[in-house]
């Protein structure tokens, strides 16, 4: 064992050898997923809630299928609507939550930090799903299966990833994973969008795709959120496309078999070309989606057998 | 008033440079005697024995928050009294951010009877600079210093219109009145929560440049050097703001600058995992800034440490960082956490008192922060070295909000005297 932790806040946190553990167990969940019954009952009688304080349809939706595949009684809270709205605080919500003894947490919040601090105040499990533009820790696991079973390892690639990096979640839990697993990671995208002191982390920091692909082995595309387009931090959507979008001409720099992703949604004729997102011989689009599925079903079952394994938690302080 | 004599003292003139043996004599609130020789005690004169720990001039804090009117359950006249008393600061000279903004003669004479009702230190109150800290329109200044305001700020908000600020500089030049002001670009730091870099960016936090303090800066002093207006920079943070302070003052415009407690002894670092009470206003910036600004009081250049007092209640520091409420409460920790610059070798007593005495009462025009006869008998007595762990919960400050929660100090204040008089003892 060597995720022992009571919960996934981030990859910072975690040793090389719990990512491998946890991408090794996905695996089999892969292969669960893709077979006739696709249940199992490591989740029976825990109770899970996923708590959305933030829009989302497809994590919300594989966080929920991959408790359901596993047993657990799964239930939706979407937050933005109802109670903060009313001017309850995230700590009140945590001690409602505790008052229902969920076993595991799934959340996911505007706000850098949020999901730590509603780990410090809750009895239970808790997954980050995605904080403010902290860590996204299960994108980064499942990126990390998909490129281990197209690539066949997950060490020493070069890895372009691409795009909106200062206010990606998704960037900076894949820098931290790829790090760990001893990857040459480059970013590539408009200063604009790049987060200051980036290059201290260990990247190559390029502004120009047809420099920064050479050679890569694989090409991971961020989406450009909409209200970024507009004048503020990059001219145009079209100049965007023209200089940093992922089209057929700017793919041939990188290596003949490189692969391409996409987290999603995503933007066709924005950040990517559709028929590059669309080629099933580059694109493993659709893989990473079905690895989402897998990577949350290994995650939670590990955190339910260290949950098992742990002493009855003690007081909860408020 | 009784008659005192402190002996036996080891005594910090902050004035000369010096740490001297020396006894100390008090009358009618005034030191009348500091010698280095043994005085013998008068009849009907208190003797107090100081068993050879230092005695300094008591600290004179520019910009303290009292919640006072508004926020009284953040902190009150009443209980920053104490906790001032009990940190060794003789004056409290206090922000007018509150609710509202104290821009009025009125709402400045109201809480200036209830400052001195409550409190056993002296309390002297700056105003707005402009009316309701809007920067639009500048206040009474006149009818303001008539009533005592002592300085003139708009805090944290920046008076972003030039003209405005020009105006109010120049205003305030013909009364001779000090103008102090927050030395940043409020375009680039709305919204900010961290300095950029790559704490910020693997935490995820809002951030803003260090450049902006300069930016704030360099303006500021163009516009000083407009008006020739008396002008005073509430807090210098980063290391590319110290050139432009530095050239300014080489240039003889009338400015000085002041610095938080908090930016001189932490990091950006500490942060760490989005604790909310290390969220200060400006935020915590990297180490190579705090070291150069450590060097620059040692220089001379910045002239004032402040604790920045802030009391935040613990609702408004419960939540995500981005969210959370700006500011620490200082009072108490002002003089354990400055005493770590001495520790640690980078400041002598008699500077550190410079900054925290002997400048903000030359800055400010008063009488204290001396060790000679005829200044006001406001001293404090402190142990440098006795070792303690900061529980947050002892504070006397209703708001508990230190980032010093747990951290090991040294340093205690032993006795607090304001006129003469002991406002404070420590229980031994």
């Amino acid at each position: 064992m060597s995720f022992t932790d009571k919960h996934l806040l981030g990859i910072e946190p975690l040793r090389p050898e719990a990512i491998t553990e946890i991408l090794d167990l996905a695996d089999k969940y892969v292969a669960l997923n893709r077979g006739p019954l696709k249940h199992s009952d490591v989740l029976a009688g825990l109770t899970q809630i996923n708590m959305f304080f933030e829009n989302s349809t497809r994590t919300q939706a594989s966080f929920e299928l991959a408790g359901k595949r596993l047993g657990a009684d799964v239930m939706n809270m979407a937050m933005q609507a109802s109670s903060i709205k009313k001017g309850e605080t995230l700590i009140d919500t945590a001690l409602t939550l505790n008052a229902m003894h969920p076993d595991i947490l799934v959340v996911r919040h505007p706000h850098s930090g949020a999901v730590d601090l509603l780990a410090q105040k809750v009895n239970c499990t808790v997954l980050n799903a995605g904080d403010g533009q902290h860590e996204h820790p299960t994108q980064a696991l499942l990126d990390g299966l998909t490129i281990r079973r197209a690539k066949g390892r997950l060490h020493r690639l070069n890895i372009a990833i691409c795009g909106d990096i200062a206010h990606s979640r998704v960037a900076r839990s894949n820098i931290i994973l790829l790090g760990k697993m001893e990857n040459r990671i480059r970013l590539i995208g408009p200063p604009t969008l790049m987060p200051a002191g980036i290059a201290e982390l260990g990247c190559e920091v390029y502004q120009d795709m047809h420099v920064g692909l050479q050679d890569v082995d694989v090409v991971m595309m961020l989406r450009l959120q909409k209200e970024r387009m507009d004048g503020g931090f990059i001219p145009s959507e079209r100049e965007y496309y023209h200089r940093y979008g992922l089209d057929s001409e700017k793919l041939q720099y990188a290596k003949d078999d490189a692969i391409v992703m996409h987290p999603g949604p995503m933007n066709r004729g924005v950040e990517i070309d559709g028929e590059i997102a669309d080629d099933i011989n580059r694109s493993v689009i659709q893989e990473q989606v079905e690895m989402g599925v897998a990577v949350r079903m290994a995650a939670m079952d590990l955190l339910a057998r260290n949950l098992r394994d742990a002493p009855a938690s003690g007081e909860v302080t408020a | 008033m009784t008659k005192r004599l402190l002996h036996n003292a080891q005594v910090i003139d902050p004035e000369a440079g010096t740490i001297t043996r020396a006894d100390i004599r008090i009358e009618n609130g005034l030191i009348t005697q500091v010698s280095q020789s043994p005085l013998s005690a008068n009849p009907h004169e208190h003797s107090v024995d100081c068993h050879n720990k230092y005695l300094a001039p008591g600290i004179i804090d520019i910009g303290v928050k009292v919640c006072e009117p508004g926020e009284r359950h953040k902190e009150s006249f009443k209980s920053a009294g104490l906790a001032a008393a009990a940190g060794g600061i003789t004056t409290m000279v206090t922000r007018p951010d509150t609710t509202p903004a104290i821009d009025s003669p009125e709402t400045l004479e109201f809480i200036a009877r209830r400052a001195n009702q409550a409190t056993p230190v002296n309390v002297i109150p700056m105003a707005a600079l402009t009316k309701g800290r809007n920067g639009r329109e500048m206040s009474e200044i006149g009818f303001l210093m008539d009533a005592g305001a002592i300085a003139f700020t708009d805090c944290d908000h920046v008076v972003s219109n030039p003209k405005v600020f020009a105006r109010a500089l120049s205003y305030a030049c013909a009364l001779g009145a000090l103008v102090i002001a927050h030395p940043q670009e409020p375009t680039l730091s709305k919204g900010a929560a961290a300095t950029s870099g790559k704490f910020a960016s693997l935490r995820g936090l809002p951030a803003v440049s260090a450049m902006a303090e300069r930016m704030g800066l360099d303006r500021d002093i163009a516009l000083v050097e407009m008006t020739g207006a008396r002008y005073h920079a509430d807090q210098i943070t980063t290391a590319r703001a110290l050139p432009a302070l530095e050239r300014a003052k080489a240039n003889g415009l009338d400015i000085t600058a002041g610095t938080s407690i908090h930016h001189l002894t932490l990091n950006e670092l500490d942060v760490a995992d989005y604790r909310t009470f290390f969220k200060v206003k400006p935020p915590l910036r990297s180490e190579e800034d705090r070291k150069a600004v450590v060097a620059a009081v040692q220089s001379g250049l910045i002239d004032i440490i402040s604790s920045m007092h802030t009391p935040q209640d613990e609702e408004s520091k419960r939540l995500p960082f981005e969210e959370a409420a700006s500011g620490a409460v200082a009072l108490e920790t002002l003089l354990p956490a400055a005493l770590r610059l001495f520790h640690a070798g980078d400041l002598e007593l008699p500077q550190l008192f410079r900054a925290l005495s002997y400048n903000p009462a030359k800055r400010l025009g008063l009488a204290a922060g001396r060790m000679a006869a005829g200044a006001p008998a406001d001293l404090l007595l402190f142990d440098a070295h006795a070792p303690f762990v900061m529980n947050r919960f002892t504070l006397l400050s209703k708001s508990k909000n230190t980032p010093f929660d747990e951290a090991k100090m040294q340093g205690r204040v032993l006795a607090t005297y304001v006129a003469g008089e002991p406002v404070y003892e420590a229980s031994v």
